[in-house]
């Protein structure tokens, strides 16, 4: 093991001996542009709605029920599409969600919601695992539009102003503990606290 | 002969048509569909109404738009059970809604009060179809027996 990890630092130490420094030096520089560039493009494709409903299970639960919601549909026109909600902005995030969505491909490869009896089943176990992570990053996935410095509580409703210029303002309560249910339907709530 | 009774039975029907009006369906006949109505903005004011009578179930002063009411979920229950209202600061449910129909009391709410759309209603500024005439009890005991009324029952 030692030998063979002597042999390739040999060969990772000797000067090239046929191509130029200057074809090593721009020839990576430019390699490294097109492996980000093409990494960070990937990334991006698998952000967009086309992506998440490509698959039945995506586009005959979770995104025919978005479609009746705010979120989808509203008066002013924005849109807020899955990877708004379920993918964090921010890169280093953004990667460990990516990673945990590996689990998701392999559901996928084994079906394992690959009917609506079988989404049904674990409708409740999906939500939890959106719910706590929510609830983890203080819904950040919400504040990213909705920010609470910019509420205006006298345009709010009666109901809306008490809840969020007490709880969510003292940090007791986040977006998800009472705006569960807002994009997709709910699962079974006997038991849910 | 034949002629004139024809004309003599059509008659009502064309005039009918052409003055046809309907509360709800304006001038548009029978056979056409009619445009919807613009949807309204129901009251959102969190105002309780006071009920027209006792057993009125109270009205819902605010915006319920998209609230899941099924076998999963009762957005409703969400601030209005017992265990909700004081986080909520809702009305509770009332007593009514956990007893059976035997008059039982059961843990929670009663199966048969589940769906609460059925009684409690939202509301909106609307002009009603049809006039509604409708008085309290207050407004019939304090107003002025009309002359010529039918005679009380303390006359028997």
């Amino acid at each position: 093991m030692k030998r063979l990890l002597r042999r390739y630092w040999d060969i990772l130490r000797r000067p090239s001996v046929h191509l130029s420094f200057g074809f090593l030096t721009i020839g990576a520089f430019v390699m490294g542009i097109l492996f980000w560039g093409g990494f960070n493009t990937i990334m991006e494709a698998t952000n967009s709605e086309k992506f998440c409903t490509g698959c039945h299970e995506m586009r005959d639960n979770v995104f025919a029920e978005l479609q009746n919601t705010i979120h989808y549909s509203n008066r002013s026109g924005v849109r807020a599409i899955c990877s708004d909600c379920h993918v964090p902005h921010e890169w280093t995030a953004k990667i460990a969600r990516k990673m945990a969505a590996s689990k998701e491909v392999w559901g996928k490869i084994f079906g394992t919601i690959d009917t609506r009896e079988k989404f049904e089943e674990h409708r409740l176990q999906l939500a939890n695992n959106e719910w706590r992570r929510l609830k983890a990053n203080n819904s950040l996935e919400c504040r990213n539009c909705h920010q609470f410095d910019s509420m205006d509580f006298t345009k709010q409703s009666k109901r809306a102003v008490d809840a969020h210029s007490t709880q969510l303002a003292r940090g007791e309560k986040t977006c998800i503990d009472c705006h569960k249910g807002i994009a997709h339907q709910l699962p079974d709530m006997a038991g849910v606290k | 002969m034949r002629k004139i009774l024809t004309a003599l039975l059509l008659l009502p029907c064309l005039a009918s048509a052409a003055d046809f009006y309907d509360r709800m369906r304006g001038n548009v006949p029978l056979d056409q569909t009619t445009a919807p109505p613009t949807i309204v903005n129901p009251d959102n004011s969190d105002v309780r109404r006071s009920r027209n009578y006792a057993m009125q179930p109270p009205v819902v002063p605010h915006k319920i738009e998209g609230y899941q009411l099924d076998k999963n979920a009762n957005r409703c229950m969400m601030c209005h059970a017992r265990t909700r209202t004081q986080e909520s600061q809702a009305p509770m449910i009332s007593v009514t809604h956990f007893m059976d129909r035997d008059g039982n009391f059961l843990a929670e709410l009663s199966p048969r009060r589940y769906f609460c759309l059925q009684c409690h209603v939202p509301q909106a500024n609307l002009n009603p179809l049809v006039n509604n005439e409708f008085k309290d009890v207050d407004t019939m005991l304090n107003q002025a027996p009309a002359p010529g009324a039918a005679p009380g029952r303390q006359k028997k």
